[in-house]
């Protein structure tokens, strides 16, 4: 008996784990982030004046931050196999309400108006996103409407309400100290704006592998039934998921008025559409349980880069949606065939 | 054999006008292996679930260790020390074997980080490999997700896990349904195991010549009722079979 005891013990001292190099080769996002590298090189070689250009790479990364703020927030109610069209609408409610409140305090105009104003519009814009989020959440699940029709609702819903905010017009009057120090403000070269996504993002990340909240996102996608039976607050969970992506979108909306200097109503209608193709080129599974911040990162950078490079190498843009297009079915046949093959045992 | 560990009386559960449960009941001691057996729509199902909290019953009472005993939901019996192994699994397919086991259970880090929630996944992967090996639970790496590994491997882990952190009482719902040969011996060796540590197991269970050769004693459903017990030393199938299509009844019978 002691003998068997002590080979279980031997046993164990030499962990069972998969060797560091076989689990990185093993996850999508390494070869995502193979593609983005091999995209970034190829347009690289062919015009490395234009390409590795500060300002481009400036402009491209400024332009990328407010969708990957979006996208982090996507990815977490992707991965819990939900769905949220309304994140662009939320960001545009956010933003527009936010731009009033400034002027508002301001007596009307906020274009000189100094830190506690911004402080209260960031305020005001992270809040309204959250309610939308909280929204969202609690009629996904609580009332159990599938997240597809709750969003579609409060994505025609936030729109409208924003659009009847300042009777269908761009809000002006963003505090010029806002846009200089993070709508065009460096630090290092670094777009301000860029940093706070970075951050957004780490933060994200990091919720995301490292804590309860994050295993819960993955049991509750990977399987509600099981995660309900062991006494995940199920429900709970996927309000909060909602919430927090309402809320990133409310920050993505001041992000952008920081950054356009007005609160746009418009333009923002397929920024879900672009969240959600890049949470999946990034390797999130859209049936849920599986995926990874870093992954909607590159996932994000793939559209953009392309988009940018075919502009410089004197390919038709016209071409990008479509290039994104086939890159993103790829994605999600190879996620289908990966998952069959291994449920197949 | 002394006081029943969790006694049921006189359950009664209707979903509708469907009666699955007709008065049956049912009683497990400490340190045995009882097996619940009956043929299909006898109720075994549902008994299960109105003891271990994932239904309540319409009527009847349920006693623990002697003292009334009302469980609103699967968290209520899991306090106590009651865990269950479900037909179906209940896995999630996509985590690995040591974040199932320690689902809704994580382990945090201590201090600061583990009061922002943050998991402490070394201690939780060395604790599950420990506890896997023990329970016989061969696994070739702990950190695959458990899609990844065959359905024997997977039922392994579920019941290791119910094991774990099961007191008082383990129910499987046929936890040897899918499994091989060698498997099916190594999780029968893993309720004896469970058993000699002095934890009740309720074993559900279609394979008569499993029933008797790993159970303690043996209880019959037939139609949502109980209609028979024995000691598992002193009965045959013949005689089990009997009881579960109604050639034979011992009790309860209106």
């Amino acid at each position: 008996m002691t003998d068997t005891k002590t080979t279980l013990s031997n046993d164990l001292s030499t962990e069972q784990r998969t060797p560091l190099l076989k689990r990185l080769t093993g996850a999508n996002t390494l070869w995502i982030g193979l593609v983005l590298l091999v995209l970034v090189a190829v347009f690289g070689a062919i015009r490395p004046d234009a390409i590795f250009q500060v300002t481009t790479l400036q402009f491209l990364l400024a332009e990328t931050a407010v969708l990957l703020v979006l996208s982090v927030g996507m990815t977490f109610v992707i991965i819990t196999s939900g769905i949220d069209l309304s994140v662009g609408s939320v960001l545009v409610f956010a933003s527009v309400s936010s731009a009033m409140a400034m002027n508002a305090v301001s007596g009307g105009d906020a274009t000189n108006a100094g830190w506690g104003v911004i402080a209260f519009g960031l305020l005001v814009a992270v809040v309204s996103g959250a309610v939308w989020g909280l929204l969202n959440g609690l009629l996904i699940s609580r009332a159990k409407i599938p997240a597809l029709i709750v969003t579609l609702g409060s994505f025609g819903a936030a729109q409208g309400a924003a659009l009847l905010l300042n009777n269908g017009s761009n809000v002006s009057g963003i505090p010029d100290r806002l846009n200089r120090t993070f709508g065009s403000g460096t630090w290092f070269g670094i777009p301000n704006i860029v940093i706070v996504a970075a951050v957004v993002t780490a933060l994200g990340a990091l919720l995301l592998t490292t804590t309860r909240f994050g295993r819960y996102t993955y049991a509750v996608g990977s399987n509600e039934e099981a995660a309900r039976r062991v006494g995940v607050s199920v429900r709970g969970h996927l309000t909060k998921v909602y919430l927090l992506a309402g809320t990133l979108a409310g920050l993505a909306g001041f992000m952008g008025n920081a950054f356009f200097r007005v609160a746009v109503v418009t333009g923002h209608e397929t920024d879900n559409l672009n969240a959600i193709a890049a949470v999946v080129l990034g390797g999130t599974s859209i049936f849920g349980g599986m995926g990874s911040v870093l992954g909607t990162v590159f996932g994000v950078f793939i559209p953009a880069v392309l988009e940018k490079g075919l502009v410089i190498i004197g390919v038709k843009e016209f071409w990008q949606p479509i290039a994104v297009a086939i890159v993103l079915v790829a994605a999600v046949w190879l996620d289908q065939t990966r998952r069959r093959a291994r449920n197949q045992r | 054999m002394s006081e029943p560990l969790l006694e049921a009386r006189d359950l009664v559960k209707h979903y509708g006008t469907v009666e699955a449960l007709r008065g049956a009941s049912f009683s497990a001691y400490p340190g045995e292996v009882v097996s619940l057996i009956g043929d299909n729509g006898a109720g075994k199902s549902t008994l299960v679930k109105c003891l271990s909290g994932v239904e309540q019953p319409t009527s009847g009472t349920l006693l623990f260790d002697g003292k009334p005993l009302t469980l609103s939901s699967p968290n209520d019996a899991r306090d106590r020390g009651i865990e269950t192994v479900f037909q179906d699994l209940a896995v999630a397919p996509d985590l690995d074997p040591a974040a199932n086991m320690y689902l809704g259970r994580e382990i945090l880090k201590p201090g600061v980080l583990g009061w922002l929630g943050v998991l402490d996944k070394k201690k939780m992967r060395r604790q599950a490999a420990e506890h896997f090996s023990r329970f016989g639970a061969t696994l070739q790496s702990i950190d695959v997700p458990i899609a990844a590994l065959s359905g024997g491997q997977r039922q392994s882990v579920a019941v290791a896990r119910s094991v774990a952190w099961a007191s008082k009482l383990v129910f499987m719902d046929e936890p040897t349904a899918a499994l091989g040969v060698v498997q099916r011996e190594r999780v029968l060796e893993v309720i004896k195991r469970v058993r000699d540590e002095g934890i009740a197991v309720v074993l559900i269970s279609h394979n008569m010549p499993e029933v008797l050769s790993v159970s303690d004693r043996v209880e019959v459903l037939r139609l949502g009722r109980r209609v028979a017990r024995f000691q598992a030393a002193d009965t045959t199938v013949e005689e089990l079979v009997g009881a579960m299509t109604g050639a034979l009844s011992h009790e309860d019978v209106a």
